[in-house]
């Protein structure tokens, strides 16, 4: 039964790893959760939860799993048992690595370990920091399972509706512009994260090292050189263009300038959509055909290590979004539009939505398809103070 | 060896339950939550670093004070600035001195020993007592600098390469790390950690801790100035809410003022205690209009 809650957390997104579930299983070895489902609770939080993003996801996925437990505040009789048989413990600990796909010389090392670790416990106090070794495999835990699209409700009565085809569409951002986008700026150099392990030329002079070199060396002059420290910020920046956003299109381009302007990030890269993201999406603003790029491409190209900015008013008829006939060009889609936004929320996990409108009003029918999209993606304005916000969400997880 | 297994285990749990392991406990100066006492427990009980996170105020460097205090250890603190390096925690190796001193005669420049200046981690690790190691801010610096430390943090030991000695813990020392998520932590790091976030305390949990810094409190005062207080939380255009340091600040202020009691919360006098921006004040004030 033990196993199954791993593959819960695991499911629902949690990047629970071979070392936290180790960690786990000595602090139960150890009896620190007391014999008592709040114990239990407080430990397993304690060592698979690491951000408080997340307490009420594990809260919820906790309470899923054992919600047939009766709550008398006892361990699970289940439980007791795992706890005191050991050795299927070990059995159901080489079921499940041999699930993960792991071979089985490599198990039976992993298990050695395991059991050297439960040797070692019962003999002495110690112990707790010997999983070391195990770091390696450890990166399964970033798998995850496989995307699977989330159907929404058909609505093909509305397939031959009307779409705001393109002839109002974005300036071309890309010529000079002599507003003063400085402030922007500045929000977007909030958005840092200063490493000097990026790779390039040692350009920087090294006062510290110039000193302690020429000392070790009797005081004849060594002078020393080092990487500068960069900005490891990778950025995708998606852009509604058209439509409804046309009455934004000062703003957006302001924007559009500000981020180009920052060159402090080591990667920037803008596509456009209109409405909703389709299969296509677009490098420049006129949405022309020839600059499309698939969706699916953006997604195998820019790995989860990039943040996500996306930028529009999420103001369209409820088909646009959950259809799937209403690219640029009324394309065939695979995915509705809703179902791509999901796609990308779930790859990029630092993501934010700035929105230049304000949030209409919850019962209009224009405004539903802000609500669904708010639900998807953390909403910001696209004023300053909503920027600034939004940078700093970009920086932690949340 | 596996059979005598559960035996043991039942041992090992009489064993943690009977104290000989310590155990942390709310001090005189410090209400922790029951919850925060469990995780600072099964961090030490397992020997993993505490991550703590928390809103400013809630006392996440004050949670190593009050461990050291509540065991009875010596506390050494490692303030994180942006340009900290890992490095800088283990040891410094003063070369110039040693060129001063090659130079102009006097000592043994041989001995590099004498050269090798240890810094917080390397104290920590020294030390012949138990001690409780406090990292204070490790959001702060680098991208890469909690990384730099899970060897060093992992096995409990690092290596001087000028002199060729390995520095170990004498006696494991339990690390505390406190965090205001400015940035994110590498995967890597956490993965090893034992994780806490101080929830914002809760009325009673405030009056407790309230009482732990003031001998004698009127109990209108202390009513009033709490419902004031969670008022001015609970306030939606509050852009920088107050914290806990921040009430007791205030309640020290009022009742060293005289103020009558009764009119606190309707007044809230000295509310630039609580409120630290122009704006919120400003909406404070619209507010009690």
């Amino acid at each position: 039964m033990f196993i199954a809650f791993f593959y819960l957390l695991k499911s629902h997104g949690f990047r629970v790893s071979l070392t936290e579930w180790v960690t786990l299983l000595d602090g139960l070895m150890a009896g620190l959760h007391r014999s008592s489902l709040t114990g239990f609770y407080d430990l397993c939080r304690a060592v698979l939860v690491k951000s408080e993003a997340d307490y009420d996801k594990f809260d919820r996925i906790f309470l899923e799993f054992f919600k047939g437990v009766p709550f008398e505040d006892e361990l699970p009789e289940e439980l007791m048992q795992w706890l005191e048989k050991p050795q299927d413990v070990l059995d159901s600990f080489r079921a499940f690595l041999a699930d993960q796909g792991y071979e089985p010389k490599e198990i039976e090392e992993i298990l050695k370990m395991f059991e050297e670790r439960l040797k070692e416990q019962t003999e002495e106090h110690n112990g707790g920091s010997y999983w070391i070794g195990t770091g390696g495999f450890s990166n399964f835990g970033h798998s995850g399972h496989a995307p699977q699209g989330i159907r929404v409700g058909g609505v093909s009565r509305y397939r031959h509706a009307f779409q705001v085809a393109g002839e109002r569409r974005f300036r071309d951002f890309r010529t000079d512009n002599t507003l003063d986008t400085r402030q922007f700026q500045m929000a977007f150099r909030l958005l840092r994260q200063y490493s000097d392990q990026a790779l390039g030329e040692k350009t920087e002079f090294d006062v510290d090292g110039t000193i302690h070199e020429t000392a070790d060396s009797g005081g004849l002059l060594k002078v020393k050189y080092r990487r500068p420290r960069t900005n490891t910020v990778k950025l995708l920046m998606m852009m509604d263009s058209g439509g409804s956003m046309e009455y934004y299109s000062r703003l957006c381009s302001q924007l559009f300038q500000a981020a180009e302007n920052s060159n402090h990030f080591k990667e920037l890269h803008i596509f456009y959509f209109h409405n909703c993201v389709y299969n296509q999406l677009y490098t420049d603003p006129r949405l022309s055909w020839s600059g499309r790029v698939p969706t699916e491409w953006v997604l195998k190209n820019y790995g989860s290590e990039y943040k996500l900015i996306m930028v529009g008013d999420a103001l369209m008829d409820m088909y646009e979004l959950r259809g799937n006939g209403y690219g640029y060009y009324y394309e065939k889609n695979e995915r509705s539009g809703l179902d791509n936004l999901k796609l990308l929320r779930k790859q990029y996990d630092h993501s934010v939505w700035l929105n230049p409108e304000p949030a209409p009003l919850p019962n209009g029918y224009w405004g539903q398809s802000y609500f669904h999209i708010a639900k998807v993606f953390p909403m910001y304005p696209l004023t300053l103070d909503g920027l600034k916000d939004a940078m700093h969400a970009l920086l932690v997880q949340k | 060896m596996m059979a005598a297994f559960p035996v043991c285990g039942i041992l090992f749990y009489i064993i943690f339950t009977e104290g000989l392991m310590p155990q942390f406990h709310s001090t005189e100066h410090y209400v922790a939550s029951p919850e925060l006492i469990g995780a600072v427990n099964i961090a030490m009980a397992l020997e993993k670093p505490l991550l703590i996170k928390g809103e400013p105020g809630t006392g996440k460097t004050m949670l190593a004070e009050a461990i050291a205090d509540s065991l009875g250890r010596k506390l050494i603190i490692w303030n994180i600035k942006s340009t900290t390096k890992a490095q800088d925690g283990l040891y410094v190796y003063d070369v110039v001195q040693r060129l001063y001193d090659s130079q102009f005669g006097g000592k043994e420049v041989d001995n590099i020993e004498q050269y090798i200046k240890l810094g917080k981690l390397g104290e920590a690790f020294s030390s012949d007592e138990p001690v409780i190691l406090l990292i204070d801010e490790i959001d702060k610096a680098d991208l890469e600098f909690p990384n730099d430390l899970l060897w060093e943090l992992d096995k409990m030991e690092f290596y001087i390469p000028e002199t060729k000695q390995t520095v170990k813990a004498k006696q494991r020392p339990v690390v505390i790390i406190t965090s205001n998520a400015e940035k994110e932590l590498p995967n890597a790091f956490l993965r090893r950690c034992i994780f806490h976030y101080i929830a914002f305390p809760e009325q009673d949990q405030m009056e407790k801790i309230l009482r732990v810094h003031f001998d004698k409190l009127d109990d209108t005062l202390l009513r009033q100035a709490m419902e004031a207080f969670y008022y001015l939380r609970s306030l939606d255009g509050i852009e920088k809410k107050p914290s806990t340091s921040e009430l007791v600040d205030w309640v020290r202020a009022l009742s060293l003022s005289g103020i009558p009691t009764n009119r606190i919360r309707r007044e809230i006098p000295f509310a630039g205690v609580l409120l630290k921006k122009d704006k919120d004040l400003a909406t404070l004030a619209r507010r009690l209009k």
